[in-house]
């Protein structure tokens, strides 16, 4: 198990909140809450080690892209492949958007 | 189920323990206690290099069915293998507490169980073994002002001791793809060898341990097909029916007699043992 922190530029604060997924065999879970303007922190808690310089990339291309609402983003990992993990954080984005962060 | 039919109706395996959850409270009544953001996770998996998952596989959504109050407890099955930890088993145990409180103050609040469980977590030993056994009373107590509506759909399905809790509930929902029993098929096979038990034998492990045996067996007291909105009016009549006027497990004299009949001489078989439930229950 290892733990790895990464923080991105972004824009105004969330709204809201969102969980999404599950830690099952190949899955993750992710839950985004509001950060301070202009930042977004990830937590990440992965089974599998050794694998920073992936998730620095995946991330950087879904949070890099196009400046995104700040947020926090927790992240517990169960050996996603990097598709799955761009998946659920874009899945986890949508739910925002679509309720509002109910 | 056709394949028109296939193709329209909701997966209610395929959803999540929250969708589960969601999908059998009336629409818009759901509110969830003890959410993934209030981060009560198991304090003992990580200090095993366990990921933690942060409402700790079980899902209490307070909400309304059939517009009364009602509690659905659903655990997630792809964690842990939905299996029952501190941390879980007491917001399960504490729902159901509080349930009976509200019937005893005149509140008429209902209970749904989701059982998606191998049974107790291993990796919280005693804690998890307790956490059951207070689900267990829970359930006894919270029964005698409601029916307690039990359900496994699959794909875990109920083992453990937590099959015991299903064994307690007034009336108990089954799918084809659910199974439910004490112990799970790997346990079997290693006490009694693979020569008696091979837990890699699909059709074998279902024809004694699936939904459909389980109802013919008189286990379980309905069997639905994956069908969400099947699933959710089952369950609405279960409760509407009420509790039973002799739950299952008060009834456990005639079981032992029907095992008594056993002749463990002659190799069980699927339709012996739905032959011997049939006679003598």
């Amino acid at each position: 198990m290892e733990k790895i922190s990464l923080e991105f530029p972004a824009a105004a604060p969330a709204r809201g909140r969102a969980a999404v997924g599950v830690v099952g065999s190949g899955d993750l879970e992710v839950l985004l809450e509001p950060n301070t303007a202009g930042s977004t922190t990830v937590s990440i808690t992965t089974s599998v080690n050794g694998m920073a310089r992936v998730w620095e990339a995946v991330l950087a291309r879904v949070l890099g892209a196009s400046p995104l609402p700040a947020t926090k983003i927790e992240i517990n990992d169960f050996g996603a492949t990097p598709g799955v993990v761009r998946m659920r954080v874009e899945q986890a984005f949508e739910e925002l958007n679509a309720t509002g962060g109910k | 189920m056709n394949c028109e039919e296939l193709l329209q109706r909701t997966s209610f395996i395929e959803l999540s323990a929250r969708e589960r959850a969601r999908a059998l409270l009336d629409a818009g009544s759901m509110r969830e206690l003890i959410g993934p953001f209030e981060r009560m996770v198991s304090p003992w998996l990580a200090r095993q290099g366990v990921v933690t998952q942060a409402d700790d596989g079980v899902v209490v959504a307070k909400g309304r069915i059939d517009r009364e109050p009602a509690v659905v407890l659903a655990i997630e099955g792809a964690y842990q293998g939905g299996s029952m930890g501190e941390v879980g088993g007491a917001k399960i145990a504490g729902a159901l507490e509080l349930a009976a409180e509200d019937n005893r103050r005149g509140i008429p609040t209902r209970a749904v169980i989701v059982f998606e469980t191998g049974g107790v977590r291993l990796q919280e030993a005693n804690l998890g073994l307790a956490a059951i056994a207070e689900i267990h009373a829970a359930i006894v107590d919270l029964r005698r002002y409601q029916a307690v509506v039990g359900i496994t759909a699959g794909t875990v399905g109920c083992f453990g001791g937590m099959s015991i809790a299903a064994g307690l509930c007034s009336h108990m929902i089954v799918t084809q793809e659910a199974r439910l029993g004490l112990n799970g098929p790997a346990v079997i096979e290693q006490e009694a060898g693979i020569a008696e038990y091979d837990s890699r034998d699909r059709p074998f492990i279902w024809s004694f341990t699936g939904g459909e045996q389980r109802y013919r067996s008189k286990l379980a007291d309905a069997y639905v097909d994956d069908d969400a909105h099947a699933i959710r009016e089952t369950i609405r009549a279960a409760l509407r029916a009420g509790a039973p006027a002799r739950h299952r497990s008060d009834r456990h004299e005639d079981f032992l007699a029907c095992l008594a009949a056993v002749d463990p001489t002659q190799q069980a078989r699927p339709d012996a043992v739905r032959a011997l439930y049939k006679e003598g229950l």
